[in-house]
């Protein structure tokens, strides 16, 4: 534990404080000290650790992952090109299965997706206090390891998603086809003037329909990844309760991290599908 | 918990990781695979057209050891027909020489025998002219008694 005079509601919100830079109304740009002064920065402020895991371990994939396709050959693959070699004929194939357009960006999509979210919710599995306790020696004093329990990494990929079908709905159906999906659905009638009483209802069910894809996506992933960082944080709370508990908590841990595999590499899987799968609804023209 | 620009900095960082995939990882790595499955569909073709060639080698060589059969049987008959022919033409010239070395055997036996014949003619001719001056003992006239004796030589 990062300070042994904590309480245990110090404890977890101090674990569940990002590392904030921003524009502080008192004190202008600097880190924030605590939760309050990070919620005072508004909108102006960066979570640095945040950014700084989920850019490094993105660049992690690329690094590995392009190092493997330079060294790739059309022969025999060994080693860890077999390894990409089976994640990019799994990711194909999912795309495949589900994305019936003509679309070359898709299928890298998804690879980017599944890979990055997948080291992003692996970083739950190392233990809640080691990288923090590290860091804090260093004068660092907030530190999230795991990018994907910030809502605002979710809902960033989420947006960007949300982007994405905005854009391929336009350029596939154009802006007419685009509008008339949101305001001709679900209700229609052959008389006009009652089309027109239903243009509003469609309206609002449709838009609320589209807000809602990027919101569940971003917001599940966040979900998951929050609670199971939250279960970790309360686990490592019973090491200071005594060598009993803290054994107790050891067995727990182990057994949350085991169960955990499963659900970080599903919701990376889910985040991959789902995103495939709306922008397959974007690439579809009636 | 608080929402500000980390957003906006994910969102970034996620289209530049994903131009990235697209650019130097995606492209690379489909295009290494779908070469290596051409290159396996050209192996397997290989293999099909080899198998298929073999057997078709073997087929022609099976082919070509029936001809080869054929044509030995064929030249063996041939030879067979041949060396008949040849002592059915032996044979009949055999018999074309027998015939005619008979015939002028024959023809000279005729001839020994017509000559003695004559011989044997005139000799009796003169002895009967001798016999006939022994009977007369008179002086014939040459010349009569010679139109004599060649009057009855030709009568013999």
């Amino acid at each position: 534990m990062a300070g042994t005079n904590q309480t245990g509601t110090e404890y977890i919100q101090h674990h569940l404080t990002n590392l904030t830079f921003g524009n502080h109304p008192e004190h202008g740009w600097s880190f924030a000290h605590n939760a309050q002064e990070a919620a005072e920065m508004g909108f102006m402020a960066v979570h640095v650790d945040s950014l700084a895991w989920s850019f490094g371990l993105g660049a992690l994939f690329c690094l590995l992952f392009s190092r493997a396709a330079k060294k790739a050959t059309s022969g025999v693959p060994t080693g860890f090109q077999n390894f990409v070699e089976l994640l990019v004929e799994f990711i194909d194939g999912t795309v495949k299965d589900s994305f019936h357009g003509k679309n070359v960006w898709v299928a890298p999509i998804a690879l980017t997706i599944f890979v990055w979210v997948f080291l992003m919710n692996l970083m739950d599995l190392v233990p809640v206090d080691v990288v923090p306790y590290l860091l804090s020696l260093a004068g660092v004093h907030f530190q999230k390891i795991v990018p994907s329990t910030d809502p605002n990494v979710t809902l960033g990929m989420a947006l960007t998603v949300f982007v994405m079908i905005l854009y391929y709905s336009l350029k596939i159906k154009g802006i007419g086809g685009f509008a008339g999906e949101l305001a001709l659905q679900p209700f229609s009638a052959k008389n006009p003037v009652v089309q027109a009483l239903f243009v509003p209802v469609n309206l609002a069910l449709e838009l609320v329909g589209l807000l809602a894809k990027p919101f569940s996506l971003g917001l599940r992933l966040f979900g998951n990844m929050y609670a199971g960082e939250m279960i970790f944080i309360l686990i490592a709370m019973m090491y200071s309760a005594g060598w009993i508990l803290g054994l107790f908590g050891g067995v727990l841990q182990w057994g949350w991290a085991v169960f955990h595999i499963l659900v970080i590499t599903l919701q990376a899987f889910i985040f991959m599908v789902l995103t495939v799968v709306y922008l397959s609804m974007a690439h579809e023209d009636h | 918990m608080n929402i500000n620009l980390t957003l906006i900095g994910q969102l970034i960082s996620f289209l530049f990781f994903i131009w990235f995939c697209k650019k130097f990882v995606w492209a690379a790595l489909i295009g290494m695979m779908e070469e290596r499955q051409a290159k396996i569909a050209d192996g397997l073709e290989a293999a099909d057209r080899a198998s298929r060639d073999l057997e078709l080698a073997q087929e022609k060589a099976t082919d070509q050891l029936k001809v080869a059969k054929q044509e030995a049987a064929a030249i063996i008959e041939q030879a067979n027909k041949r060396a008949n022919q040849i002592i059915d033409e032996a044979k009949e010239q055999a018999v074309v020489e027998g015939d005619r070395l008979k015939v002028a055997a024959q023809a000279e036996i005729d001839q020994e025998v017509n000559r003695a014949k004559e011989e044997l003619r005139k000799k009796v001719a003169v002895l009967a002219l001798q016999g006939a001056e022994k009977v007369l003992e008179a002086n014939i006239d040459e010349n009569a008694n010679r139109a004599l004796v060649d009057n009855l030589a030709a009568q013999l």
